[in-house]
């Protein structure tokens, strides 16, 4: 007897989870898998988008199933028609006039677009009036483009991450763009005010404008938005990106319980036991993240529960890296960062060159990483999550790491300087003493020098060495008899 | 003077041998070059620790014995065993430095006189990743499917876990006049040379590759006119990859996003570019798919198969590529022919003279695990290979070896596996007996006799041919010459996709430039006009990332890496007798970061302990400020308590059974 698992959401963490449950049942020997889908469309990579946005993948290369998908892995599909109610007592989904039964429901319902109380935004019927699109699905981004020709004034309403993705594949469209963000700093959550400043600067240098600590009060269709301190944004366009609410309404009207999302434990298990929530819409431990990170780790231990692979399988959170996707800027932030370098508590490393874009914050507990800020310092920036996601301690060489590859190369010691026992033909093993007493004993040609010593025989890329020491020996030195 | 080719490497540098010297000799792939290696090769000719006798062990010391003693234990044991166990109780382990000659015959004395199936060899430590993922891409697995010098012209080169500034310096000749992308966790004499170097950490080589697939679409790269026109299956592919955006591979892999978007920019806008792997990148229990991945982005940069670009692999051993042709490895037969399609076993019973022969047999190390256990072999003969130090968690393959009823071991010299073998047979090495080698661009090669060798050696033909027939076989099935050996060689390959035909040794004799496949012409450029599927075009594979077999823990909390410094070659058995290169590099050691040195209380020069599940390597310590702080490198060329080796996992690919060689958890701490 198959069991009967329902998955309610087809979008990143819906069909990861069938991927993930597929890959430990390929045959459907242990669970049949239904995946209901609000969008008529298969699953994409919500990730993406903002590459669907800049113009650098096609909406068709971001789909994360092929459409015969479903069929080759023994997945019954049904695409476009929402659940309207879970039924817990008969334990059934209503599917439009159709029950779907199940033994394990999985809520992967996601999160929705949160449009701010400005004026005019929304139409009577509580839908994005004309000119305002949000910037959550693929439909959206087809909305966006299809707006965003070239030189098209165009307003993003909020700094956070994806507004600023999604600001950058319009500058680099050529639309005219303006971020509105009501706080005095770009992506205030990761960032401190000297690195949203950087930031800010850094993205000004691609076209973007900001407006930052204002508020869009009113939304004038055509013409742009009004704010609080009565200037206007020209904008043809608004993209709203202030943010997601977890969507758990459907939850919540079955009786269970829900918070900022549905409330799930280790398990991945709502109040009510036979049914799970994964991804945006789940609220574990107070972090209801709203990242494909900890959705995939979710759908693994679902996946692993759910087939009776690894029932010991938990989720025990997700350690977060923000790595904003635009095309030339470098930033990542990671864990506690919002602490003073005078912190008691924290040795605290901060630099910045705001005339380069480049900053770079690093707070260490008990010489390990617990937060960092880096821009406009891309190896820096890559090794630093590399220490903080292995926890390892970092190197003593404090200023190297937080500078990456800034620091100045050192420079080719001269002939001179080189010491005695340096290795000069690696090929050969030839060291410049060496080289040296063959001069000494009558080699003074490159070529009487590699007979002598083997010396530029191998791979001959020491050649222009070995002719600096016989040039420099030739210089300095007495002639030998 | 006789011209001939180093024992070494696969870049098998030409040089002439004169009374005993070597002297380099200007040839397309070394053009004149020979690195300390091949400058010192002839020392082992005229060494005191040659052996001129065959060795029997009797109440636990090796004596000198006569060959007919030797020959005749060898023969009535293995007809015991045979007797009493069935054929599959014997195994015979062989090499990739063996001539072609050797290799072949070495296949057929076991398939024919043992009758057995269990036959592999040590290129399945080293070349079988990126032969199957050849293989599959391509329909066909010439290491490099052009000649070398094609990379002279090069304009750029993205070299993967390659270092041949160390393993083959003259090599670095052809890739002068290009941009240079290595991608290595360690900051290589190559990487030197790079003008971009990729560091990603340890078994995150295939995420990297998918990243920059994914890079190669998001930036405008694919080649769409050549996916249309030459290949199948890129839409699977890219599902993957498309899952692998750069900031996320970033976070696996360590590589900044800027230098992935980079090394494919360099590649794509390059008239003439390269993608080159080697064994970093391949010596993993993931290793075909990650070749695999890297051919997926050469295809969609319209590499393969193009003049003036394309992929390749840098074949280690002498003859990698000869050696894993013609039939001692335990899928395959003669010229490239799968020992389970009915057709080519169906031919080559016609050409041996033989009703049936044994069916696929195990890996090599799997053969080795198996050594000495109820249903594995009793016995087994070793040929060109030194397992003690060469293999996998090497103290477990130790202890497999001992409790084998008979170990044969033919080596030159007393190597460490010859020194616990039962019988050891002294036999000839290059320069004092002819045979063919293909070098890494498919080139075959004549090396021929320059010197006679000492009283009392044989070479391995004669040792096949002597067992041979005391099992029972005709003499003439196991000729001594080896052109007559390649003559039958000819045959046997003819039809398959390494048919060699057409080559003949007056040919080779007369200077031609053969690349292998040769009816009558050679092909330098193997996919110029189809690839070799049916459909004449290449695929791309669907692979994913999957990471190391071994994650590190609390316990373990490092990785450690294995590769080669260029004094020394493979096991070492050869290298470590020759004065000038132990002077250079006398012993094993550690590179270690100087912090994480300092967090085992360690110090520079000191010996140190690396420490894995499997065993523990004693090591010098060096300090070496460039590398990862989680990551250890250790050569794997010495002996005893520095065998790199004790520490390797044996987790295998599951099509290659290649063995994880590349990475492993350890840690380190005070002797």
């Amino acid at each position: 007897m198959t069991r009967n698992v329902v998955i309610v959401g087809y979008g990143m963490a819906g069909a990861r989870l069938a991927d993930e449950i597929r890959r430990r049942d390929p045959r459907a020997e242990r669970v049949s898998v239904t995946v209901l889908g609000d969008e008529a469309h298969p699953a994409y990579n919500r990730v993406l988008l903002s590459s669907v946005v800049a113009g650098s993948l096609s909406p068709e290369a971001v789909r994360l199933h092929d459409a015969d998908w479903a069929a080759k892995h023994h997945v019954d599909l049904r695409l476009g028609g929402g659940v309207s109610k879970i039924d817990r007592t008969r334990r059934v989904v209503h599917v439009g006039d159709t029950e779907v039964p199940y033994d394990s429901l999985v809520l992967a319902t996601g999160a929705r677009s949160w449009v701010p109380p400005t004026e005019g935004l929304l139409d009577g019927n509580g839908d994005l009036a004309p000119g305002v699109v949000a910037f959550r699905s693929l439909d959206d981004c087809a909305r966006i483009v299809n707006a965003a020709s070239p030189g098209t004034p165009v307003a993003v309403l909020g700094g956070g991450l994806l507004g600023l993705e999604a600001a950058r594949g319009l500058a680099g469209r050529g639309c005219l763009v303006t971020v509105v963000h009501p706080v005095g700093h770009l992506m205030e959550r990761q960032l401190d005010r000297g690195a949203g400043r950087v930031l800010a600067k850094t993205l000004e240098s691609l076209g973007i404008e900001f407006r930052l600590g204002a508020l869009a009060s009113k939304y004038l269709p055509g013409d742009g938005l009004l704010l609080d301190d009565g200037t206007q944004v020209p904008a043809e366009l608004v993209v709203v990106s202030a943010g997601v609410r977890a969507e758990t309404g459907l939850a919540a009207e079955a009786g269970i319980a829900v918070d900022r999302g549905i409330l799930v434990d280790d398990a991945l298990r709502t109040s009510d036991p036979r049914v799970h929530a994964i991804g945006d819409c789940a609220q574990h431990v107070g972090t209801v993240s709203g990242l494909v990170q900890p959705a995939w780790e979710q759908a693994a231990v679902v996946a692993d529960l759910v087939t009776g692979t690894a029932p010991a399988s938990r989720y025990s959170g997700t350690t977060v890296v923000t790595r904003l996707k635009a095309r030339d800027v470098d930033l990542a932030a990671l864990g506690d960062v919002h602490c003073e370098v005078d912190d008691p508590d924290a040795e605290v490393l901060c630099f910045q060159d705001p005339a380069r874009g480049r900053y770079a914050k690093l707070v260490l507990r008990d010489d390990k990483v617990t937060g960092a800020i880096v821009l406009g310092a891309p190896d820096a920036a890559a090794a630093i999550t590399q220490l903080f996601d292995r926890g390892l301690p970092a190197p003593t060489d404090r200023l190297a790491l937080l500078l990456g590859r800034a620091l100045p190369a050192e420079n080719e010691a001269s002939p001179a300087d080189l010491p005695a026992s340096a290795v000069v033909c690696r090929c050969n093993t030839v060291s410049k003493g060496q080289i040296v007493s063959a001069w000494r004993a009558g080699a003074t040609t490159v070529s009487s020098i590699a007979e002598k010593t083997r010396a530029s025989t191998g791979c001959g890329g020491c050649k222009d060495a070995v002719c600096g020491i016989v040039d420099w020996l030739a210089a300095s030195q007495p002639q030998p008899v | 003077m006789t011209d001939t080719h180093c024992p070494y490497c696969a870049l098998q540098c030409a040089m002439s041998v004169t009374q005993g010297k070597v002297s380099p000799r200007e040839f397309p792939t070394n053009r004149g070059g020979l690195c300390q290696k091949g400058w010192t090769s002839a020392e082992l000719l005229s060494s005191p620790a040659r052996l001129t006798t065959p060795l029997v062990r009797r109440d636990g010391a090796l004596h000198p014995a006569t060959w007919d003693e030797a020959l005749d234990l060898v023969a009535a044991k293995l007809r015991e065993l045979r007797a009493e166990h069935g054929p599959d109780a014997v195994g015979v382990f062989g090499g990739g430095g063996l001539t072609n000659e050797k290799s072949y015959l070495l296949g057929k004395f076991a398939r024919v006189a043992l009758g057995t199936s269990q036959i592999d060899y040590n290129g399945r430590f080293c070349m079988s990743s990126a032969a199957a993922a050849g293989t599959k891409a391509f329909g066909l697995d010439r290491g490099m499917p052009f000649p070398v010098t094609d990379l002279d012209h090069a304009d750029a080169v993205l070299l993967v876990g390659g270092n041949p500034a160390e393993t083959m310096p003259p090599f670095v000749q052809h890739l002068k006049g290009a941009e240079l992308i290595v991608v290595d966790p360690r900051r290589t004499a190559t990487a030197e040379l790079a003008t971009l170097h990729l560091a990603p950490a340890p078994g995150t080589d295939l995420a990297l590759a998918l990243g920059l697939l994914h890079c190669a679409v998001a930036d405008g790269h694919l080649d769409q006119d050549y996916l249309d026109e030459r290949t199948n299956g890129f839409a699977d592919a890219w599902r993957i990859a498309a899952s692998w955006w750069p900031e996320r591979v970033e976070r696996v892999t360590g590589v900044p996003v800027a230098d992935q978007r980079a090394a494919v920019r360099i590649l794509a806008e390059a008239e003439n570019a390269y993608v080159l792997t080697g064994r970093g990148t391949e010596q993993h229990a993931s290793g075909a798919d990650t070749v695999s991945a890297w051919i997926n982005l050469a295809l969609a940069l319209g590499l393969p198969g193009r003049r003036g670009s394309g992929y390749g692999c840098l074949t280690g051993q002498g003859n990698g590529q000869g050696g894993r042709e013609h039939g001692q490895k335990a899928d395959q037969l003669p010229g490239y022919r799968k020992i389970d399609d009915p057709a080519a076993r169906a031919y080559i019973q016609d050409v041996w003279g033989v009703d049936d022969l044994p069916g696929p047999g195990r890996s090599a190390y799997e053969l080795l695990d198996a050594l000495g256990q109820p249903d594995g072999p009793k016995a087994l003969l070793v040929f060109g290979s030194n397992l003690v130090v060469s293999a996998p968690r090497s103290q477990h393959v130790v202890d497999r070896l001992g409790a084998l009823d008979l170990l044969v071991v033919c080596d030159l010299v007393l190597s460490e596996t010859a020194a616990i073998a039962d019988v050891v047979l002294p036999i000839t090495q290059w320069a004092e007996e002819s045979g063919t080698m293909t070098n890494l661009e498919g080139r075959i090669l004549l090396r021929q006799a320059a010197q006679r060798a000492p009283e009392g050696v044989r070479s391995d033909l004669e040792v096949l041919q002597g067992l041979a027939t005391r099992l029972g076989q005709p003499v003439e099935r196991f000729p001594v010459e080896p052109e007559v050996v390649f003559e039958e060689l000819r045959v046997a390959s003819k039809g398959g996709l390494a048919d060699y035909s057409g080559v003949t040794y007056d040919r080779l004799r007369a200077g031609e430039a053969l690349h292998w496949p040769v009816v009558e012409k050679s092909t330098p450029r193997v996919f110029l006009d189809r690839f070799a599927h049916p459909d004449g075009r290449a695929r791309f594979i669907p692979v994913d990332h999957r990471g190391p077999a071994e994650a590190p823990d609390a316990d373990y909390p490092l990785q450690a890496t294995t590769g080669r410094v260029l004094q020394h070659y493979q096991s070492g058995a050869q290298t470590r007798l020759v004065k000038e290169l132990v002077d250079a590099e006398p012993e094993a050691y550690v590179e270690v970061h100087p912090d994480t040195a300092t967090r085992a209380g360690l110090r520079e020069g000191e010996l140190g302990a690396v420490v894995s599940r499997r065993g523990r390597t004693v090591a010098r310590v060096r300090c070496v400020p460039s590398m990862r702080l989680d990551v250890v490198f250790l050569p794997f060329h010495f002996a005893g308590e520095g065998r790199a080796n004790l520490l390797t996992n044996p987790a295998l690919d599951p099509t290659s059974r290649m063995p994880e060689f590349k990475v492993c958890a350890v840690r380190l701490e005070s002797v």
